[in-house]
């Protein structure tokens, strides 16, 4: 039998053969079973996400009324309204919305346009950056010192707007900086070949060109603002203020401060947990319209070029 | 681009726009006064937390600072922060715990595995989850998450470092998968379509060829998921409370360095005296803390990238 040793090593092959099918199948099997447990993640995340609003909105029903959302503050869980508050958090914003709106726009004009590919331009980028992974806290230290005693405002809408725009600022400045680098170079070509000026170019056609992605941007970095609570529980706003905001200097309160204080004092009065609630439910909505308005400018006005 | 400038400076020689380039030139030092705000921002915090916490430190040994005794408010203050520190590190691990595992295979999952259709549909979904204020965090974790750990947990007190970082941990979650997945999605399809032609399944792709090739992308977004948890403010605030106790207990309440920050800030220590000084010093170490998670990861996720 001369061949006798090369027929074994087939007979061999033969026999592993069903186990390389078993193999493959299980790895199969595995990757299978793998998928489907990859996706329960993120399951899981949305099955909180559900569970949280479930359980907000369940606290509120049969708080959020009318009545609460125009009526004043008051120790009374059953009288308190809050009007004053919205109208903190909306003052709030007159403040945000312009200041970084200016200074952000404007740093990423510079940094795109202007800069060019300076040493000067990639150390405000690395800052930008940075800056943007401080804690809210350690700016709330920034403008209890800077704000609130440096220029004295204390804890006015003022000092509060201020903080919480020097907060949001990297925010605005990263999105206004791609709106920007997505308006094609050609669009300025153009525009310098029939005499116009920089500035004229940046102007009336770099702007109006990147203005969908700025808003976007700016929308979401307002969204942040809104609902940021520590820094302004730094900056010392007063626990429980009854009187209605008039003007940028005065003492104020926002939904998410009130948010804080009525959840911290459920201790001393249970249905202060439906309050929070209901505030947090207006708070929500707000930033549901809000993001609703930044999806719709992005669809709607976004060019490709 | 050479040619573009060369057009401009043309126009800028010829006749005529005087008024025009004078405009510009106002305009691009007024861009350039507002692109320096940020760095002045900068240097306002650092000056901030450094000049008041060496008010700080000119009162308190800094042995005294890295001790174990902290009571502000007692007729003989004490400043030790090493409490805060654990309570930092604790409740900082507990959403790790969490945000890791899920994070992580979210991101495989819709980076590899989900259909298109789908992804479309989850990916603004966990943005939603991303962008609930910590605040409402804060109240889920207090009013629900500790009333529901209490029926499984009898030793669980009311305010606890447990509910506080494994809530936290769920807010983590997007950044952690969003920023995977940015690193996976990054790895060349060819890299995959190679794996896959030697007959390996999908899952054997995503772990050998996939998560290797993007791992510095994944490492980085997990250290700057850990320094986004220590520098997080409100759900420790209001779920952990405000315990100054040297403790590795997680069911008890443990103080973090952000919310000491909160506390102290809300009235109780006036201008002026070494409690409020202190609010810098704690300030301080959590901005070095934050700054140095942020550098290693842009280090990471720079150093060891694999280019394609």
């Amino acid at each position: 039998m001369a061949n006798g040793s090369g027929s074994g090593k087939y007979e061999k092959l033969a026999i592993e053969a069903p186990s390389f099918q078993k193999r493959t199948k299980r790895r199969i099997l595995l990757d299978k079973v793998a998928g489907k447990l990859f996706s329960l993640s993120i399951f899981f995340a949305l099955a909180v996400l559900c569970i949280l609003l479930y359980q907000i909105v369940s606290k509120s029903i049969g708080w959020l009324d009318f009545k609460f959302l125009t009526g004043n503050l008051s120790m009374d869980p059953y009288k308190a309204g809050i009007r004053g508050v919205i109208i903190g958090s909306v003052l709030l914003m007159v403040v945000v919305i312009p200041v970084t709106l200016l200074l952000g726009v404007s740093t990423a004009i510079y940094l795109e346009e202007y800069a060019g590919k300076s040493r000067l331009r990639s150390i405000i980028n690395t800052n930008i950056s940075n800056l943007a992974s401080v804690p809210s806290v350690i700016f709330g230290l920034l403008g209890l010192t800077v704000f609130g005693r440096l220029f004295n405002l204390g804890s006015s809408i003022l000092a509060g707007g201020l903080t919480l725009s020097l907060l949001v600022l990297p925010i605005v400045v990263v999105a206004s900086q791609e709106a920007i680098r997505a308006v094609p170079g050609f669009l300025r070509d153009a525009s310098y070949a029939i005499g116009a000026t920089k500035w004229t170019t940046v102007k009336k056609v770099v702007l109006p060109a990147s203005l969908p992605g700025i808003l976007t941007g700016s929308i979401l970095a307002m969204s942040r603002a809104i609902g940021e609570t520590a820094p302004l529980v730094v900056l010392g706003i007063p626990t429980l203020i009854l009187r209605i905001p008039n003007g940028l200097l005065d003492d104020f309160t926002a939904l998410p401060i009130q948010i804080y204080y009525w959840t911290l004092d459920t201790v001393l009065t249970a249905e202060y947990a439906n309050l929070a609630a209901a505030t947090i439910v207006v708070l929500l909505v707000l930033l549901f319209l809000m993001n609703s308005a930044a999806i719709i400018i992005r669809n709607k006005f976004q060019k490709r070029y | 681009m050479d040619g573009r400038i060369n057009i401009r400076e043309l126009i800028m020689k010829s006749a005529g726009g005087a008024l025009h380039r004078r405009a510009d030139r106002i305009v691009s030092v007024f861009l350039l006064l507002a692109a320096s705000i940020s760095i002045i921002t900068s240097i306002g915090i650092v000056l901030t937390l450094v000049t008041d916490a060496a008010h700080f430190f000119s009162e308190v040994s800094l042995r005294d600072f890295f001790g174990k005794n902290l009571a502000p408010l007692g007729s003989n203050p004490s400043f030790g922060v090493l409490p805060l520190i654990v309570g930092t590190l604790a409740s900082s691990l507990l959403a790790m715990i969490v945000a890791v595992p899920v994070g992580l295979t979210a991101a495989i999952y819709m980076s590899e595995f989900a259909p298109a259709g789908l992804r479309n549909t989850l990916k603004p979904m966990m943005e939603v989850l991303a962008g609930i204020p910590t605040i409402v965090y804060g109240f889920f974790a207090y009013s629900f998450v500790t009333p529901m750990l209490m029926k499984m947990l009898p030793g669980l007190e009311a305010k606890n470092v447990l509910s506080a970082g494994l809530v936290m941990g769920v807010m983590i979650i997007p950044m952690v998968a969003s920023l995977s997945e940015d690193a996976m999605n990054a790895v060349p399809t060819a890299l995959r379509e190679g794996a896959l032609a030697l007959g390996s399944t999908k899952l054997e792709v995503t772990l050998k060829v996939v998560v290797p090739a993007a791992i510095s992308g994944i490492i980085a977004s997990f250290i700057l998921g850990i320094s986004r948890a220590v520098g997080e403010t409100m759900i420790v605030v209001i779920a952990s409370g405000s315990s100054k106790k040297l403790t590795f207990d997680i069911m008890q309440s443990m103080q973090t360095m952000t919310s000491y920050i909160v506390e102290f800030t809300g009235g109780d220590a006036g201008s002026g005296t070494t409690g409020y000084y202190s609010l810098y010093a704690v300030g301080l170490l959590l901005f070095i803390f934050t700054l140095i998670m942020n550098l290693i990861a842009q280090y990471i996720s720079k150093k060891y990238r694999e280019a394609y």
